[in-house]
């Protein structure tokens, strides 16, 4: 099983764990088991109850305490003669440069979302140390290996992208429910609760473009003699009743598509307009541990389907709450999975939105899921994973390149497999990750500012954390701890200018060196000048190509996954939710530009793999004859 | 299963996560059913934590043995200090364990032998699960469930080295697909049906680690040995085993593959920490899907190497030979393997 070279690899080497949450716990307890003994693992979070369901080595009484050193603690209680240091932070720290990389044999990734997963897999390039990266999500899982030069780079496939919308369809044309989620959580959440200087689509624009943003202001600012009851029904209507007019009078957008249904207070509760909602709880000391509108309203199940009334009553007993009991902290809320009553008030605002566009409703329990972005997560896959991403391991300790693979555990079996293993592809020669190649960049040079760039090119999909930016031998911009105050008031206001403004002007023609320190990455970004772009198709203004464009996977809405990261990594800017973000490559299903394996399988056997012959027991390709 | 019950708040709280994967209903009867699990070693050890995450509403330990420095190479659950462990059994420390990991499934040590323990004793339970035991007593358990009125779920698991192995009977298993309410049954064999079909008749392109497994459980069992008590100095004779039953068989040997045998042999007792977690996950979320009634359930047999990393379903039933019977326009008969000395 094990032979004494096998053992003699796994006992002298230095292995790093990114992540000690589902996959991260199954992992030390697999490492640990199988003879490990120096384990290094990086993980930021604290525990909450909803890990305890499978990540085991966690118990009720550890909630709030450090992941990385919980897991440590438990693991040491059955193994207490090997080495495991914990470290309570961001993997994204500069202290983890390439020098600490540097001194591990194999990094094992056990993350949650693609940022970070980008991240260590450019500091591992970068340090020449082989990544095996994992994931999983309810019954589906898989282990992939990422050797420099010799396999493919984590980032050599496109991932799915976090989903975005269309910020029209989300202010006036939703179709699906994750649309009224968005719309609910980004903008009438934030717009009531949160930051008042934000800017906020909320308002409709009629035909003539009269939604004067004062008009708009006055809006939803409560008026001094207006009580909570009052304030609550003219914010219901102004959102559910006038704007849903205001939307019906511009005729084009409903020609080709179902007209939603204005609604009012009044329609609703008919009768009975004054005090509905419950009992207003009279214990006005401190704020109780759990403040509900459910609670008050009787409503005991999240996983009941709330009709109209229902929902509304939640809305606005909701939004009696927040304002009677929450005051002060109106005004820097935003959403949390956590906070009970602001999953209801999302729930019941998107749930009415829903009834109005003619779009199912949902329960809590759903809508929760959608806005929080939870994963569906059990222990057994996690364990098998697990298993998998240890076997891996051992393989790269070995150098056993022949038999380095990919697996992928599936729900139902392809070929009577249920753990699929597949020979690793070789790196992809238009990665600008891991071969640098030049890309290109269609932009408005006349219209675009470098923040544009920074923010929506090189930091969100470039993955960049810390870019520097050069056009020939000028800096236009770069981030640092050494930097004089001067150069930082240089770079800000070059972000702010337009591109063909700059002090080197940017037009077309122009290349761009991109670089992140430290990632050790660089990038040459070639600029091409264009006037117009497609507002629905292409919102950003922007287009960057040669880099292959990541899929945004068509899922419905329920299929989400939690960050379960603090607050801090939520994507910057750009997206309005997050979804799936384990980048599960789902071989049978996904279509678009991914190459079938056929495909590759019939490319491959004309090509490389020079090092060894087709043996007996080779690894299936999904053509192999013997199935 | 009834599933009247609505979950607690606490059971919602903790079980969210599970309960966005396979819904409510899974879980309200996941709190009903009763476990009960033989033979703890590695691979059972990740099944019995995976299940007491999951949420069952009891699980039963059986294992006697005293806890020995082998027997903890892949367990996690007792710490290797003696004066923790000494002088209990396997299954009362990990019992204890075991309760730490979800306070709200009863977990509870069963002791005796279990070739003792008769039909009645069975019928407390909706999930048996043998591992480390001989192959009659696996057959003499499997026989008493299925002698039960109402159907309990059966299965055993084993791990030699780096190969694992589970097998599934659910008996007449009525369950509904996974997205919609279409009624689908199953049939299965037991595993005294399913050892017995002739070798010949097996389909082809089957997983070597079948017949191999075969080999080496006839050889303990002839030879009166402890699963896994055996070495590469038993090589000789269980080639010679295999010779007379590929004779018996009319297989060529070199489908049961030396290096294969040899591996299993030398490996022992041994278990490969990955390998458990694997097949404890596989046979873990089979286990769950039994008592959900939704989604096609495994049938009949697992097997997974490391050594070329796939994991593979086999359906080596007693209705298939049958069918085969029928195309074939002969009645082929059932060797009774145990039975031939080598």
């Amino acid at each position: 099983m094990v032979s004494e070279q096998q053992l003699s690899a796994i006992k002298g080497s230095k292995v790093l764990m990114v992540g000690a949450g589902g996959i991260g716990c199954e992992l030390l307890k697999t490492l640990a088991l199988s003879g490990f003994q120096d384990i290094h693992v990086i993980d930021m979070d604290t525990i909450e109850v909803s890990n305890l369901n499978r990540q085991f080595l966690f118990r009720q009484s550890h909630v709030g305490q450090s992941k990385a050193k919980v897991a440590r603690d438990a693991v040491l209680k059955f193994r207490p003669n090997i080495s495991i240091t914990p470290y309570h932070a961001n993997v994204k720290d500069p202290d983890f440069n390439v020098d600490f990389f540097k001194q591990f044999n194999v990094v094992l990734n056990g993350l949650d979302n693609l940022d970070a997963r980008r991240h260590v897999n450019r500091l591992c390039l970068a340090a020449g140390v082989p990544l095996v990266e994992s994931g999983t999500t309810g019954f589906l899982g898989q282990v992939t290996v990422h050797v420099k030069g010799r396999t493919e780079c984590y980032e050599c496939q496109p991932k799915p992208a976090p989903k975005t919308y269309p910020v029209c369809t989300i202010t006036s044309t939703p179709s699906k429910f994750v649309h009224c989620i968005v719309w609910a959580k980004d903008l009438l959440f934030a717009k009531l609760f949160g930051d008042k200087n934000q800017e906020n689509d909320l308002n409709v624009h009629s035909k003539d473009g009269s939604s004067s943003s004062k008009q708009a202001e006055d809006v939803f600012e409560r008026h001094k003699e207006e009580n909570l009851e009052q304030y609550g029904n003219r914010i219901y209507d102004h959102v559910f009743g006038y704007n849903t007019e205001l939307a019906l009078s511009n005729e084009e957008t409903w020609r080709n598509r179902n007209k939603p249904r204005p609604i009012y207070v009044k329609d609703v509760f008919s009768s009975d307009l004054a005090s509905q909602n419950g009992n207003l709880d009279k214990s006005s000391n401190g704020d109780p541990p759990s403040l509900s509108a459910m609670a008050s309203l009787g409503l005991k199940n999240p996983q009941d389907l709330w009709s109209l009334k229902e929902n509304s009553k939640v809305f606005l007993e909701a939004l009696k709450l927040f304002f009677s009991k929450r005051e002060k902290e109106i005004g820097n809320l935003s959403f949390d999975k956590d906070d009970q009553l602001a999953v209801e008030f999302v729930t019941a605002a998107a749930n009415i939105r829903a009834s109005s566009f003619g779009i199912p409703l949902h329960s809590l329990f759903e809508a929760k899921g959608i806005a929080g972005n939870i994963v569906h997560a059990v222990a057994t896959t996690n364990a098998i994973i697990a298993g998998l991403i240890v076997i891996e391991a051992i393989k790269v300790l070995q150098h056993d390149i022949k038999n380095y693979r990919m697996t992928y555990c599936l729900e139902h079996p392809s070929r009577k497999m249920l753990l699929m293993p597949v020979e690793p592809f070789e790196p992809n020669k238009s990665c600008y990750v891991c071969s640098e190649t030049p890309l290109d960049l269609d932009i408005n040079t006349h219209r675009s500012k470098l923040r544009d760039i920074v923010d929506k090119i090189v930091k969100a999909k470039l993955g960049m954390n810390l870019p520097l930016i050069m056009h020939r031998s000028a800096l236009l911009y770069e981030v640092g701890d050494d930097l004089e105050e001067d150069e930082v008031a240089n770079y800000a206001a070059n972000l702010e200018k337009v591109l063909s403004e700059l002090p080197t002007p940017v037009t077309g023609g122009t290349i761009l060196t991109v670089e992140d320190l430290q990632q050790e990455l660089k990038c040459s970004i070639n600029i091409k000048h264009r006037e117009e772009f497609d507002e629905e198709k292409e919102p950003d203004g922007m287009i960057l190509s040669g880099w292959i464009q990541p899929l945004a996977a068509e899922k419905n809405g329920k299929t989400t996954v939690d960050n379960e990261v603090s607050t801090s990594s939520a994507s910057e800017a750009v997206p309005l939710l997050t979804e799936d973000d384990d980048d599960l490559r789902i071989i049978p299903t996904i279509t678009g530009k991914k190459r079938k394996l056929s495909d590759v399988a019939n490319e491959r056997k004309n090509k490389r793999k020079a090092e060894e012959p087709n043996s007996k027991n080779d690894v299936v390709l999904l053509d192999d004859e013997k199935f | 299963m009834d599933d009247g019950e609505e979950l607690t708040e606490q059971e919602t709280t903790l079980y969210d996560r599970q309960i966005r994967v396979w819904g409510v209903d899974t879980q309200r009867r996941l709190s009903k059913s009763r476990v009960f699990v033989s033979g703890i070693k590695g691979t059972v050890v990740e099944f019995c934590k995976n299940i007491v995450l999951a949420g069952v509403g009891s699980l039963t330990v059986n294992d006697d043995r005293t806890v020995t420095e082998e027997l903890l190479s892949a367990n996690f659950l007792i710490p290797p200090d003696e004066n923790v462990y000494g002088g209990k059994s396997i299954a009362e420390l990990c019992c204890d364990s075991l309760k730490d990991f979800n306070p709200m499934v009863r977990v509870s040590v069963q002791k005796g032998d279990l070739l003792n323990f008769d039909v009645d004793f069975f019928d407390k339970f909706d999930v048996v699960v043998v591992s480390s035991c001989s192959l009659s007593t696996k057959i003499s358990v499997n026989e008493k469930c299925r002698r039960l009125s109402k159907q309990v779920a059966f299965y055993t698991v084993d791990c030699r080295g780096s190969c694992g192995e589970i097998f599934v009977d659910l008996q007449n298993y009525v369950y509904s697909k996974k997205k919609s309410d279409e009624e689908c049954l199953l049939e299965y064999s037991s595993f005294e049906e399913a050892i017995t079909i002739p070798w010949r008749t097996l389909p082809r392109g089957l997983s070597k680690l079948y017949l191999v497994m075969r080999v080496i459980e006839q050889f303990e069992e002839i030879e009166g040995r402890n699963p896994g008590e055996i070495s590469s100095a038993d090589l000789l004779n269980v080639q010679r085993l295999r010779k007379k039953l590929c004779e018996i068989n009319s297989l060529n040997e070199s489908e049961i593959p030396d290096s294969l045998l040899q591996r299993l042999l030398e490996d022992g007792t041994r278990e490969s920490s990955p390998v458990c977690a694997i097949i404890g996950g596989i046979l873990g979320q089979e286990v769950i899907k039994a008592i959900s009634g939704k989604g096609d359930p495994l049938k009949n047999f697992f097997f997974f190497d490391a050594i070329d990393g796939k994991g593979i379903i086999e359906d080596i039933s007693h209705v298939q030979v049958l069918e085969m019977e029928f195309r074939m326009g002969s009645v082929l008969s059932v060797e009774n393997i145990i039975e031939i000395p080598y």
